[in-house]
């Protein structure tokens, strides 16, 4: 299970070195690989029992329908990769979203818009970031500021839901790009992958994105290191931030509108999908793939749910429980590598 | 030794932390292609030194030059761009990245699309060549040992291509091996002009590998000498002072030696504790009334020894009883259940609550003992506080007062009344009189002997010859994790210590009785 | 030791009196509280029988605080607890009854308390942290509620549930009485046991206490249930004010309003010290700042603003940073004294 036992070898011999490198990080990509196993599992089981499940239509617009959780997910993932977490999300999505509705009924061209939605989302990030960094405010507490403050100003926005007729916004979302066989993407689902693969690349091969794992693994080491803790750890809020401004714009072209009661709770969707795609909660460990997993668990779990025919509140008792599972599960692992 | 400028001068250099002053006009210097042990005792500032050195720690006082440049660091990163590496005791590496990433990151290769990571790997197996260590770069380090680990935080530096290379404790994890490996690579360093500063507490290390030494001690330097000009024994005596340090007179000794070790009843026995690869299973015996010292130097074992006792740590090994019953001292609260109450060397940290009052502080344990619902009755608790306040004469007077604001040797009289308190059987006492007042200090051995006299067996651990003298029955000697001897203190002389700890059991091996459990 | 009592519990006494001042001014019949068949009315009175719900979280939580934890499922606890009881005396067919109303409430809070102790059992005994223990039933309570009540808002009428939160006696309504019980319960639990002392000394410094003999994990197992049994009473106020077990909203941010009110009233959430009297006030503060919204026709909708601007204000100078620009005593620099403190175990 665990990477080459290495620990009792003498130190002159030399053994030939051909472990892949899968094996060599299985221990940190196992999370990753059980949630891509659940997956597996539900589309085969979904398919066995209910036929017609495991098709490209589906799959196409799980994509469609989450698309705002992906970018969200990633946005956390950083944060959560070094030890933080960022309540601010939900309430954000919901204040970029109908800022930019407003923006775009008073007239404002979409051009504008849409880079302001997700710089509002930017700059509500860079004031955690500063909190956490700068006034060594716990971040739950200063996410939870920036959680009231975005809730409040979408609140003095408008009460009221705001449609958006704005067709380059409404583009995103209603553009469907057929591949053949029933497989189509929209704009949004682009923007989302996109997302992920940036990610993917930022934090793998950048000193950025490693500088994230050190601060998780241990932030006075990294310090030590050389490496900006301080730049990086508020970079990553404000990434969080932007990924939730992105998500808001593509939460209002799904919807067609913005309105400031929208992503109640939806911090926490993106946390648990996070968790259950394998990073651990203390930083250091997991990967934006996992995370969009999770998401797509996440949607699954909801799509089975309304496939079953039982109430929709099962989906919360069921994320609820994987998440625990999971938690459980790293607990055990960590407990593990500690000995 | 080809150079004649030194590559690190320090001068009249001091380090205040809030008031109490760590490092005291230290000077100290480093030449290129020398490596140099500093030595000393807990406290003795030897982490402070670095700290300064690296940009860790800001200094009050003196000069750094480094290289002919006169220095002010701010961090650590200013103090690495002018070649200086260091590798830390408590290993601050990041095991949750490859070993590759641990020793580049930082400097890491980038090629057209971000990180190369083929380069990086490259770079770091370079590194790791130079020690002679095979380990995949790419794999994680955390599921390596730790003298692995340690041996990647040298590479670390190495790959750094440092000019002067700090090592903190760098063998306290490795084997004998493995030691000798580090010694190659530091002596292929030592050719190739880096100077190497060398901070170990195996004395027998220091004098293999290292051309000069600085003693430091209490914050002071004692001398600085070439390795070759000292006698063993006369480092130990440098480094704890012996000579010059202690109370006036041996007067405490009588209280506590009425009831000598053969007389006293032996109800405290552990048979072959130990824990792997650390404490070599030992034998102990604990009389009622008796004082046993434990001297060894820092990292010989001392503090794990005594924790094995008072169910701080667990053993892997062997048994513990208590009246002739096996007991299991699973925590401390299990071990104090039995009357063993163990007082911690780390006072900060695993002592005194600080937000609390000297009240609370020394009703602690006895609450915790009654459980929460059983409150001590007030009455009780003002008389128990007085009476331990008087009788130890904490001061401020004031039982309210914040124990965080109280000077270093009333908390540990806070300290003592909460395990008194209970009326332990036995007392355990990591360094009970390290970093106070003389006057305190005094207070403390009297006490301890008194307790002794009323029938109360202490363990005492101590860096101090005199006091383990005055006022041990039996003194045990710590050496690289071994128990190396139970010693009857009767005209036991510091030079016998001296000896045994510079040099192990057998050179000592003479006139003075060993006792029956080695 | 009493002046530094009086300087924490200062700052929330001044902003709870400016802002009854606030609102006097602006309107004086703020004060105003009529009598009307033996029972009082007014703003005041309003305040002090809506702020029952959050008096109970917010004890709970500042114990849960003190411990270095957090609860953040009490919001989900409160919708479960409701909806237990409702479904209860619903279902029982003999609503007006007394029996069943006080086994309706006893189940309600019975179920809480399971939970609680389920929060407490996955924090002491397994090991995770308290965030996310407690997350998991966050998320996964609603659903749970909703489970109980078929996805129903399950209504009933019943006179002697009503009675819990519109009742009377002695003038006064029984929230307000229910609040007074929880926070002398509570205060004689941590201040006439010595329960108080061991929950601060493992929040204070965990190390110390275990060598100490303290064991901890009794003590925070004790600390959740008790938030769960508080969230639980709390549900049944709440189900009881609107007759009805709504299992989307009851108790929504009830945990954020709480944690707010535990450190608006002075306690760290590094854990260690609390203040029951300063969360007392917080919750109250809390309550008058809705109240204030209201009643100066702001739109409700900007409450969130406040908050944040409270919370942002607060946890600033709460801060370390802040303080020591404030005070200006010496001039160590930060970061050698974060290093030190880390390092101390191992400085030689």
């Amino acid at each position: 299970m665990t990477a080459a036992p290495t620990l009792e070898r003498p130190l002159a011999q030399r053994a030939p070195r051909r472990t892949p490198r899968w094996q060599l990080r299985l221990s940190a990509w196992l999370p990753v690989l059980t949630t891509s196993a659940i997956l597996l599992a539900m589309f085969i089981t979904g398919q066995a029992v209910f036929g017609n499940f495991f098709t490209s239509r589906l799959i196409s617009s799980l994509f469609l329908d989450n698309a705002y959780l992906i970018v969200l997910a990633v946005g956390m993932t950083y944060v959560i990769l070094t030890g933080g977490i960022d309540l601010s999300v939900g309430a954000v999505v919901a204040f970029s979203g109908i800022f930019g509705a407003q923006l775009l009924q008073t007239g404002w061209p979409a051009f504008i818009v849409i880079p302001a939605i997700v710089v509002s989302g930017s700059l509500i990030g860079a004031l955690i970031g500063v909190l956490v960094q700068v006034f060594e405010i716990q971040p739950f507490i200063a996410s939870l500021a920036a959680m009231f403050l975005a809730r409040g100003l979408a609140y003095v926005v408008s009460l009221q839901s705001i449609a958006i007729t704005d067709p380059a916004v409404t583009w995103l979302e209603r553009t469907r790009f057929q591949l053949g066989g029933g497989w189509f993407v929209t704009p949004t689902v682009i923007i989302a992958v996109l997302t992920v693969a940036v990610s993917v690349w930022v934090l793998q091969y950048t000193r950025f994105g490693r500088s994230v794992y050190a601060i998780g693994g241990n932030e006075q080491s990294a310090r030590l290191m050389g490496l900006q803790v301080a730049r990086t750890r508020i970079a990553v809020y404000v990434i969080s931030g932007t990924c939730a401004g992105i998500a808001g714009l593509i939460f209002a072209a799904y919807t067609g509108s913005g309105y400031s009661l929208t992503g109640l709770g939806m911090e926490l969707d993106a946390i648990a999908a996070v968790v259950i795609g394998g990073t651990i909660l203390t930083g250091g460990s997991g990967y934006v793939i996992g995370s969009l997993f999770g998401v797509m668990v996440y949607g699954l779990i909801e799509i089975s749910i309304t496939y079953i025919g039982v109430d929709s509140w099962w989906t919360k008792i069921v994320v609820g429980g994987l998440l625990l599972v999971f938690v459980v599960l790293q607990r055990l692992l960590v407990a593990r590598r500690k000995r | 030794m080809f150079a004649d400028e030194p590559v690190v001068q320090m001068q009249g250099v001091s380090v205040d932390f809030g008031g109490v002053r760590a490092l005291d006009s230290v000077s100290f210097r480093m030449f290129p292609g020398e490596i140099h042990s500093l030595i000393g005792e807990n406290g003795a500032g030897k982490s402070t030194l670095i700290k300064a050195l690296t940009g860790v720690q800001s200094i009050s006082a003196g000069t750094i030059r480094v290289r002919g440049e006169q220095t002010a660091f701010t961090s650590p990163a200013d103090a690495q761009r002018l070649g200086i590496q260091t590798v830390y005791q408590e290993m601050d590496l990041l095991p949750n990245l490859s070993v590759a990433e641990n020793i580049m990151l930082g400097r890491e290769r980038h090629g057209r699309f971000g990180i190369n990571w083929k380069l990086m790997e490259a770079d770091a197996e370079r590194a790791l060549d130079e020690l002679g260590l095979d380990l995949d770069p790419r794999s994680a380090l955390g599921t390596h040992s730790l003298a692995e680990q340690q041996l990647v935080a040298i590479a670390r530096a190495l790959a750094a291509r440092a000019k002067i290379l700090i090592l903190d404790e760098p063998t306290s994890s490795l084997d004998q091996n493995e030691v000798s490996e580090l010694f190659r690579v530091l002596h292929s360093l030592r050719e190739s002009g880096v100077a190497v500063l060398f901070i170990s507490h195996f004395l027998d290390q220091v004098y293999e590998v290292s051309d000069r030494l600085t003693i430091l001690r209490d914050g002071r330097s004692v001398g600085e000498f070439l390795t070759s000009d000292i006698l063993r024994i006369d480092v130990v005596s440098r480094m704890t002072g012996t000579r010059t340090r202690g109370l006036p007179s041996p007067l405490v000794a009588d209280g506590g030696a009425e009831l000598s070790a053969g007389a006293a009843r032996p109800f405290f026995r552990a048979h072959h504790v130990g824990v792997n690869g650390a404490i070599a299973p030992f034998d102990l015996q604990v009389g009622e009334g008796e004082v046993i010292g434990i001297a060894g130097l820092l990292g010989s074992g001392r503090s794990e020894l005594v924790r094995l006792l008072s169910g701080v740590e667990r053993s892997d090994s062997g048994e513990i009883e208590i009246d002739e019953k096996r007991v299991r001292l699973r925590s401390p609260a299990s071990a104090l259940s039995q009357g063993v109450a163990y007082s911690s060397d780390n006072r900060a940290v695993e002592g005194i609550i600080g937000d609390f009052s000297i009240a609370e502080n020394i009703l602690l344990a006895l609450q915790a003992e009654r459980g929460w619902l059983r409150r001590l009755p007030k009455q009780h608790r003002d008389e128990l506080v007085q009476s331990y306040m008087t009788a130890l004469d904490i001061r401020p007077a004031d039982p309210e007062a914040l124990v965080k604001t109280l000077s270093g040797g009333n908390q540990q009289k806070v300290l003592l009344a909460r395990w008194l308190a209970l009326a332990p059987r036995l007392l355990v006492l990591d360094e009970p009189t390290r970093g106070i007042d003389m006057a305190t200090k005094a207070e403390i051995q009297r006490l301890i002997a008194e307790l002794a006299a009323n029938g109360m067996s202490v363990i005492f651990i101590s860096a101090e010859f005199r006091e383990l003298v005055g006022l041990s029955d039996r003194i045990g000697v710590m050496r690289d994790g071994r128990l190396e001897v139970v010693l009857e203190n009767d005209d036991l002389s510091e030079d016998r210590l001296l000896a045994i700890i510079a040099y192990g059991s057998q050179a000592g091996a003479g006139d003075d009785a060993e006792s029956d459990e080695r | 030791m009493r002046t530094l009592t009086r300087h924490r519990l200062f700052w929330p006494i001044a902003a709870l009196v400016a802002l009854v001042v606030i609102n006097t001014l602006s309107r004086p019949s703020f004060l105003s509280v009529t009598v009307n068949d033996g029972e009082l009315y007014g703003s005041l009175i309003d305040i002090l029988r809506n702020s029952a719900p959050l008096m109970l979280v917010g004890i709970g939580m500042t114990l849960v605080i003190a411990t270095r934890g957090i609860d953040l499922s009490v919001g989900a606890i409160i919708a479960i607890s409701g909806a237990v009881a409702l479904s209860y005396i619903a279902n029982s067919g003999s609503p007006e009854s007394l029996v069943t109303v006080a086994t309706g409430i006893g189940l309600g809070i019975g179920v809480s308390l399971v939970l609680g102790l389920w929060n407490g059992f996955l924090v002491s005994v397994i090991g995770i942290q308290p965030i996310i223990a407690t997350l998991v039933l966050m998320l996964a309570g609603r659903g749970i509620a909703m489970l109980i009540t078929q996805g129903q808002i399950t209504t009933i009428t019943s006179g002697p549930y009503d009675f819990i939160a519109s009742g009377y006696v002695f003038g006064l309504p029984v929230p307000f009485y229910i609040s007074v019980v929880a926070v002398v319960a509570a205060a004689l639990l941590v201040r006439r046991t010595a329960f108080g002392v061991l929950l601060e000394a493992v929040g204070i410094n965990p190390a110390a206490s275990r060598l100490a003999g303290i064991k901890s994990r009794g003590i925070i197992w004790i600390v959740y249930g008790f938030s769960g049994l508080l969230a639980g009473a709390a549900g049944i106020i709440y189900s009881s004010n609107i007759s009805a077990a709504d299992a989307n909203n009851a108790g929504l941010n009830v945990e954020v309003d709480a944690i707010l009110a535990v450190v608006i009233g002075g306690t760290s959430l590094a854990g260690g010290k609390f203040m029951l009297s300063g969360t007392v006030i917080g919750v109250l503060i809390i309550q008058t700042l809705t109240a204030t919204v209201t009643f100066l026709g702001v739109p409700p909708a900007v409450t969130p603003l406040f908050k944040a601007i409270v919370v942002i204000v607060v946890c600033l100078l709460q801060s370390p940073k802040v303080r020591q620009l404030l005070t200006k005593r010496r001039k160590p620099t930060p970061r050698a004294e974060r290093t030190e403190t880390v390092k101390v175990s191992a400085a030689a």
